[in-house]
């Protein structure tokens, strides 16, 4: 089996005149956290039904754990979990009941359905209430059961729709560990939609940016920040200011541009470059360097400047 | 596949369950307390033996299961559950049949109940120190023309619920479809001439009772199948999420 547990070319679904998702082609490694960025009516959600075979595409082609969406998306369900941007949890059950039955469904044993049952909401701090009516629960205590129901079968592959969306900030960074490490712990591959984009530079070990439908971007967030940032380095300390300090600076083909005020030098840079021969060349001049600070954009920044570029 | 079924008849009874133990539990007891209590006091030894018993069990399964069969995906939707559960490995086929066998076992339980309790006050107060029961032709016709009634609601509603968009929706129509069954055969007897309702009323009367209960029972059963085969080919996951 190929190293890519998704797989599409030129994915491709109309609603009508609309296009939700726009020649869409993705590969996602094994074992990450893949995260999927976009604004609201980007095509993410669209993208979750395509890969597990809730929606027939109108163009290309998914493969998702080796399998076809169109042909076999029985077998995707099947070896997949999904928490979509509603909790689907049934409200009137007890917490218990509603992962018993999810157990039922993935037709685990009497034993190990329990014994995971357990597992997950010790896991998750949940157990002491887990005979409590769902519909008593706070927000964040049904997103935490919800992700509990999502890895209750050991998906190889789990598809969270933006799993802290309404949740207060403290929630949601509570809701993000427990992801982080149940997602470490069970070993599974996340597919995680969101438009919260410093989840996604703590959670994900590869992103994609998608708008319109359309994949504008995908690396991990460092490549992503490193190819997007200011292209600047900021030197503080003394004797910056020297004629042929700024000189030799001026000379080198990778600097754009050096500007001293007071204490600080301000280069500006051709591209991504290495920015140690710079920092050894002042040292070496005799200045006295205290602080070395390189610009890095965002991946909020990043997001923006690929909505701004494509807008 | 009937694993399958059972788990979604165990979720789906879990539920009902669930909702009956609030404010709703008044709905069966009251049902209960007609069928099984007032209406054969009322009819003294006559329940037992009147064919009247046998369109009651029909009917009531049939309005039972109309109780319960508008939220089978209609409420899915409206609270937001069904999304998941068309996730999951669940086959269409198990999710749909699930649904339906729960309905007609609600209907036809609480029906056989309300008759079985039914028996208790007629023997009481007419039983004159003999025991009063059902015929057992009456007992099949009753099983049958039930399961019958609670299939031709459960397999309607579950047409109706799949396309609506609100539980509330879902029962609006199911209610005005069992009007219009409950009404037309009744209206359009009256409006026939006079002349042919004499003959109607004669040809009925003369009638043997078993044999218009089966071809009730084989009609009733074609128009059900007829329905499930529908609502089978109208179930598909794309337009369920896209509704």
């Amino acid at each position: 089996m190929n190293d890519f547990i998704i797989r599409t070319d030129n994915l491709t679904r109309n609603f009508g005149s609309l296009r939700a998702v726009d020649h869409l082609s993705l590969e996602v490694p094994r074992g990450i956290i893949f995260g999927f960025l976009g604004p609201n009516g980007a095509g993410k959600t669209t993208t979750i039904r395509l890969l597990l075979g809730l929606l027939e595409p109108t163009e290309g082609h998914a493969r998702v754990l080796g399998f076809d969406s169109r042909t076999l998306a029985d077998k995707i369900r099947r070896h997949s979990g999904a928490l979509f941007e509603h909790s689907g949890l049934y409200e009137r059950l007890s917490a218990e009941d509603n992962l018993e039955f999810y157990g039922r469904i993935w037709r685990l044993g009497t034993k190990e359905r329990r014994a995971r049952i357990k597992e997950l909401l010790t896991h998750l701090r949940l157990w002491e209430r887990r005979k409590e009516k769902v519909k008593t629960w706070s927000r964040g205590m049904k997103q935490k059961l919800a992700v509990a129901r999502t890895l209750l079968h050991r998906p190889s592959l789990v598809f969270l729709d933006e799993p802290t969306s309404g949740l207060d900030p403290m929630a949601a960074a509570a809701l993000r560990d427990d992801l982080a490490a149940l997602a470490a712990h069970e070993g599974v591959t996340v597919f995680l939609t969101t438009h919260n984009l410093a989840e996604a530079e703590k959670l994900c070990g590869l992103v994609g940016v998608i708008r319109q439908g359309q994949l504008l971007a995908v690396g991990s967030p460092d490549e992503l920040q490193t190819s997007r940032s200011a292209r600047r380095l900021e030197i503080i300390g003394r004797g910056l200011g020297r004629e042929k300090l700024l000189a030799s600076l001026r000379a080198r083909p990778e600097i754009a541009a050096v500007e001293q005020q007071n204490n600080r030098l301000v280069v500006e840079l051709n591209g991504t470059v290495d920015t140690a021969p710079i920092v050894n060349l002042v040292v070496n001049s005799g200045a006295e360097v205290e602080e070395v600070h390189k610009e890095t954009a965002s991946l909020e920044e990043v997001f923006l400047t690929l909505m701004e570029e494509e807008g | 596949m009937i694993n399958d079924i059972l788990t979604v008849m165990w979720k789906e009874i879990k539920e009902i369950l669930a909702y009956l133990s609030g404010r709703s539990k008044l709905s069966p007891m009251i049902f209960v307390g007609v069928f099984g209590i007032f209406l054969p006091l009322q009819m003294g030894k006559t329940w037992v033996e009147s064919p009247m018993v046998l369109v009651y069990s029909g009917w009531a399964a049939l309005f039972l299961v109309n109780s319960i069969i508008a939220d089978s995906f209609a409420g899915e939707r409206e609270r937001y559950t069904l999304e998941t559960l068309l996730a999951s490995r669940l086959s269409d086929r198990a999710i749909l049949f699930g649904k339906i066998w729960v309905a007609m076992a609600y209907g036809c339980g609480m029906t056989w109940l309300s008759l079985s309790i039914a028996l208790v006050p007629v023997n009481l107060m007419y039983g004159q120190g003999g025991l009063l029961l059902y015929p057992f032709t009456a007992g099949l016709g009753i099983a049958g023309l039930s399961l019958a009634g609670a299939g031709l609601a459960a397999s309607a509603g579950v047409l109706i619920s799949l396309r609506a968009a609100t539980v509330r929706q879902a029962q609006q129509t199911l209610s005005i479809t069992t009007m219009l069954l409950l009404f037309v055969p009744v209206f359009g007897v009256q409006a026939l001439p006079s002349g042919w309702k004499a003959r109607l009323v004669e040809a009925l009367t003369a009638a043997d009772i078993t044999r218009v209960v089966i071809i009730a029972i084989g009609l009733l059963a074609v128009l059900d199948i007829g329905l499930l085969a529908i609502a089978m080919a109208r179930f598909r996951r794309a337009r369920l999420i896209l509704n």
